[in-house]
């Protein structure tokens, strides 16, 4: 359902459900992913790990894998110790920050298990994983650091010589003593986010050919661009001198948004062997070393008044870096440092996230990075408000939301929402998920004391995305800008190519900027080829991550058609004899106002600007156009999830019965896409929930290394998920869109949770740790029973 | 991961398979699915010098009626067990199991032989082979011989066959018709193995249950029979309460592990809410 209507009026192909384009090579396997290159003389890296998460090295011995068959070259961290510089932290949050040196491969400690310390390189793949075994790494193991809640005590070993701690950043605005002062209800909570970790369907993989002091990169990545930049920075090597090209790439979820030490030793390795050298990740392989996600402790307080007005939110983060700061490692807890107000009006809120070294695979991205967390905690929090004031969530949020009617409004952390309707989005879930009913059902149950119990969680998210304005990244001291890049080339038989700066991941781009091009210029949406992925075919770019491919790059696309269109109205009214400001251009056509019905398409102009015959003077053969759009703002997509739980309260099983999600995305460009990002999202966002957990043991081992123990829900075991729009249109981009990319991994999480709380409250239930494993909610269940209603954790095993 | 280094046969008899692998020795193994095998050779938990494949031996598939009981060949998918009309007719509890493994592309892999010989007792069908009391068949280079289920499971990964015997297929008594049935499978999601799993069969007479037999999955290092759940049930009259008492006995002989999925503690309550589940359902209550 459709609220308001985009004032622009869609066209033909905007708000179109096309099939994605790429989709047939992609799902065929008629493609070209990383692994399946093949290069002549091609050899094959196999890394040395460390078994140990924190130990000193005493001794590294390659000389018996260098004897192995099939195996060419064997390399210690010695090896590259004076080329292989550090592993690039872009993101230093504070001018005090700790950033330890980050060697690709170590040198002379290991901090976690899985870095790597050696590396064999053999002819095949079977050879270089025999040889590993042959490689003699000497350990003096050191205690390891693996809690954060207590890593920054006085005694407690460390994992760096500075210390623990990496940094301390606050943010603070309004009067937060007043606000708590006298306050007739406090609320304090402490949720946990489990570490995760980032599963791509293609795992990542790197090929690097060094020809004349020239590289070319091939890299599973979402940042081809960054990487050139990072790559050339971190090996000293000449910027122009490396190409990087992210064939198709299967997913990332932000876990190739990095520099990683396999790209950059592929680079050293294949100089220092002049030969061609590729590296792809083992599943098992992959969970230790892919960066993880998430990985925090959050401390929340909110004041209100009995009517269930906020008066002021206080939070504390411990956020887990892991042993290193990765790309953008600390930057990720700041992404939801102005999210915990969500869409509440308040009048204080202070934030402090202390960043923490742990003997951890390092965190960084992971879809939603930083607002998941933040939504999670508020949302779950005011559903504890609502239960302390026994009001319906539902009503509790209505009362604090900014109104439609208030927008533009700038929230207690600093943003300016441009636009929202949480009322909308929130009446529409309502009816579509049948709230009354539910909650009737869910009281009969209760009276019954029915073995299964019904929850219903709720979840009115917002989010920032679109990264970001320039200015405001310069502000918050990340070391790149926001913007976007894009061409368009008319070609001279009045096709069109269209190269983008965003690097697509499974995205669809080629689908949606064909649509917008398509719109724009005229043309038919077949005669579109989108070009992205190579630093050599799209040499400039700020790449994909963070929701911001359409609010950025799409916009750049459209911005770049307009150069093109405008080019073609001066030859157009060379040829149609009228003066510029005569020629009007619509779907394609260009034709002279009032004029006798002559008419040019915009192809018949290609094609004239490609002979060049009859061009004006000083008119450039050329109708190709470049655009760089940097946004004025994040675009905040919002909407309301809700969820209904089965709990079977004798296993503690939880099955999802309903989900409807309700999301505001403004315009829509693809709606097949734009549901496809959602169920994905929703999908992931409910694995956290549920599902996901990166374990350490208490040597520091991760248990979790294959899908065996790291449990992914597969489609068998999610419900029909009811999604349904509002639009209000973005007023901060022409196109009116927003970002949908992580919006349904940020609102369901809570929603999931919310549910699952709201069927065990009457247990004397408070909270389950994530993920609510049956075991967890089981042993909840049991506790509150025990202790009548004082709230346990369950087993936080 | 990718395997270390083994030498392969394709042997075109069941004769030829016994001289290879007894030949191999104790570093050989036998391979047909390969749906466990090959995760642990990837992984490098598993280093066989030798793979014998007996996927071409024809003979080791299918299902065929002996009157009193059905031999179904080591060879037989997953798959094909959830569709044939001969187990669901008479053992249908097999079926019902099968189709609860992995995905479908594991089920159209996955041989009933190499379930049971890989003795995971986390599996679902070495459970479901107890509580059928069915005989396991195998030849060796010594000849032909056949192996009660409660013997043939000996301990973590480890059956009784002996070096060289290879698993041609298992033998099931047929159930009558007053015979009911349910497998219950407990596990996080659908791919998941099942953190507990119970295999009733209940004798339903007079409103009664005359006879009772459970397998627990993942219940020990072995799959387990609950006797004395068992032995509870028979003649105890067919209501949810009184094969609820029964079940509360379901855990007596199990030895649960402890994993990330589950406690022991956890695990035996679950086993007596799932055998209580799974009982009444067997005895059609």
């Amino acid at each position: 359902m459709t609220t308001e209507t985009d004032a622009q009026a869609p066209a033909k192909e905007f708000g179109r459900a096309r099939p994605r384009k790429e989709d047939a090579r992609l799902v065929t396997g008629q493609t070209t992913w990383t692994d399946n290159l093949t290069l002549p003389g091609l050899l094959h890296i196999a890394f040395v790990r460390s078994p140990f998460a924190h130990a000193r090295i005493t001794s590294v011995d390659v000389s018996a894998a260098r004897g192995m068959p099939g195996v060419i070259a064997a390399f210690s961290g010695a090896d590259f110790a004076d080329e292989q510089g550090s592993l690039p932290c872009a993101w230093p949050v504070t001018p005090d920050i700790v950033i330890p040196a980050h060697p690709p491969m170590a040198t002379e400690e290991v901090r976690y298990v899985g870095e790597a310390v050696a590396c064999v390189v053999a002819r095949d793949r079977y050879a270089a994983a025999d040889a590993v075994s042959a490689v003699d790494v000497g350990y003096e193991p050191l205690p390891p650091v693996l809690d954060i809640r207590t890593a920054l005590d006085e005694g407690s070993p460390k994992v760096h010589e500075a210390g623990n701690k990496s940094f301390e950043w606050v943010f603070q605005n309004g009067d937060l003593d007043a606000a708590f002062r006298d306050a007739p209800v406090v609320i304090e909570r402490n949720y946990r986010q489990q570490r995760l970790i980032p599963s791509a369907m293609e795992p990542r993989a790197v090929v690097c050919s060094c020809v004349g002091g020239e590289f070319t990169l091939w890299s599973a990545t979402q940042i081809p661009h960054v990487l050139r930049v990072m790559l050339a920075l971190v090996t000293g090597v000449p910027e122009q001198n490396i190409r990087v090209i992210a064939p198709d790439v299967g997913g990332g979820f932000g876990s190739k948004l990095q520099v990683t030490a396999e790209e950059v030793l592929a680079m050293l390795i294949a100089r220092k062997l002049g030969r061609p050298v590729k590296w792809t990740e083992s599943r098992s392989e992959g969970n230790m070393t892919v960066h993880h996600g998430r990985d925090q402790w959050q401390r929340i307080r909110v004041a209100a008044e009995r009517d269930g007005r906020v008066r002021g939110l206080s939070v504390d983060l411990l956020a887990d870096m892991g042993a290193y700061l990765m790309l953008v490692t600390p930057g990720v807890p700041l992404l939801g440092a102005f999210m915990f107000p969500a869409i509440y009006k308040m009048d204080a809120y202070s934030f402090r996230c202390t960043g923490v070294f742990t003997t951890k695979m390092p965190t960084d991205a992971y879809r939603g990075a930083g607002r998941p967390e933040a939504t999670f905690a508020i949302e779950r929090t005011m559903d504890e408000l609502a239960n302390e004031l026994g009001m319906d969530p539902l009503e509790v949020r209505q009362r604090n939301w900014i109104t439609h009617a208030e927008f533009p409004y700038t929230t207690i952390a600093g943003l300016t929402y441009d636009s929202g309707n949480y009322e909308a989005a929130t009446a529409r879930a309502k009816e579509l998920f049948g709230y009354d009913q539910l909650r009737q059902e869910q009281a009969a149950r209760r009276a019954s004391g029915d073995p299964v119990q019904l929850g219903i969680g709720v979840s009115t998210f917002t989010e920032m995305c679109g990264l970001a304005p320039s200015r405001v990244l310069g502000s918050l001291a990340y070391g790149a800008g926001g913007w976007e890049n894009a061409s368009v080339r008319m070609l001279p038989t009045g096709k069109v190519e269209v190269v983008t700066g965003s690097s697509a991941h499974g995205q669809g781009h080629e689908t949606a900027w064909s649509q917008i091009v398509a719109d724009r210029l005229g043309v038919p949406f077949e005669d579109i080829r989108v070009l992205h992925g190579d630093t050599q075919v799209s040499p400039k770019g700020m790449d994909t991550y963070g929701s911001r491919s359409l609010t950025v790059g799409g916009v750049a696309v459209l911005s770049a058609c307009d150069k093109v269109i405008a080019k073609a109205k001066v030859i157009a009214s060379a040829l149609l004899e009228a003066p510029p400001e005569e020629v009007e251009f619509e779907a394609g056509t260009f034709r002279a106002r009032g004029g006798a019905g002559t008419t040019k398409t915009i192809q018949e102009i290609a094609l004239a600007t490609f002979a060049a015959h009859d061009l004006p003077d000083g008119v450039e053969p050329s109708l190709d156009s470049d655009a760089t759009y940097d946004p004025d703002n994040f675009s905040f997509p919002h909407g309301t999830h809700l969820c209904a739980t089965e709990i079977d309260t004798e296993t503690g099983m939880v099955t999802i019965r309903s989900y409807v999600a309700v999301d505001d995305v403004g315009t829509v460009v693809n709606p097949l896409i734009v549901d496809g990002q959602v169920h994905g999202g929703i999908a992931q966002g409910i694995a956290q929930a549920l599902y996901e957990e990166a374990v350490y043991d208490e040597d520091g081992n991760l248990l979790t290394t294959t899908m065996a123990d790291y449990l992914l829900p597969s489609a068998a075991d999610l419900p029909h998920f009811t999604t349904d729009r509002t639009q209000t249109p973005a007023t901060t981009n022409p196109m009116g869109v927003k970002g949908v990319g992580e919006a349904g991994t940020i609102a369901s999480t809570p929603a999931v949770v919310n549910a699952i709380i709201d069927a065990l409250r009457q247990f004397g239930v408070r909270d389950v740790p994530m993920p609510c494993t049956p075991e967890r909610v089981w042993r909840a269940i049991q506790a509150g029973r025990d202790s009548g209603t004082q709230a346990q954790n369950g087993a936080a095993r | 991961m990718i395997p270390a280094k083994f030498d392969y046969a394709r042997p075109s008899s069941l004769d030829e398979a016994v001289r290879a692998l007894a030949d191999g020795g104790e570093d050989a193994k036998v391979i047909a699915g390969g749906q466990s095998l090959l995760p642990l050779l990837r992984l490098r938990l598993s280093f066989p010098d030798l793979l014998v494949d007996i996927g071409r031996l024809n003979e080791l598939r299918g299902v065929h009626d002996e009157g009193a009981a059905l031999w179904i060949g080591a060879l037989t998918t997953h798959d094909q067990v959830l569709h044939d009309p001969l187990i669901a007719e008479h053992c249908g509890l097999l079926a019902e199991a099968a189709a609860t493994v992995a995905d479908p592309a594991v089920r159209h892999r996955a041989t009933l032989g190499g379930s049971l010989s890989h003795a995971d007792p986390a599996a679902d069908l070495p459970a479901v082979a107890a509580a059928l009391d069915a005989t396991i068949t195998a030849r060796g280079p010594a000849g032909d011989r056949e192996i009660a289920a409660g013997d043939f499971f000996v301990d973590y990964l480890t059956t009784s066959l002996a070096p060289g015997e290879i698993l041609t297929g298992f033998r099931v008594p047929k159930l009558g018709a007053d015979w009911g049935y349910r497998y219950e499978k407990f596990h996080r999601t659908a791919q998941a193995w099942a953190i507990v799993g119970v295999a009733a069969l209940a004798r339903r007479s007079n409103g009664h249950v005359a006879e009772a037999r459970i397998g627990l999955t993942n219940m020990g290092t072995v799959p387990v029979r609950a006797r004395a759940a068992e032995q509870a049930a028979a003649g105890a009259e067919a209501s949810v309460s009184a094969l609820r008492s029964a079940a509360a006995l379901a855990d007596a002989e199990a030895q649960p592990p402890s994993d990330l999925h589950g406690a022991p503690d956890y695990r035996r309550h679950l086993a007596r809410v799932l055998t209580g589940r799974a009982l009444a359902a067997a005895s059609r209550v």
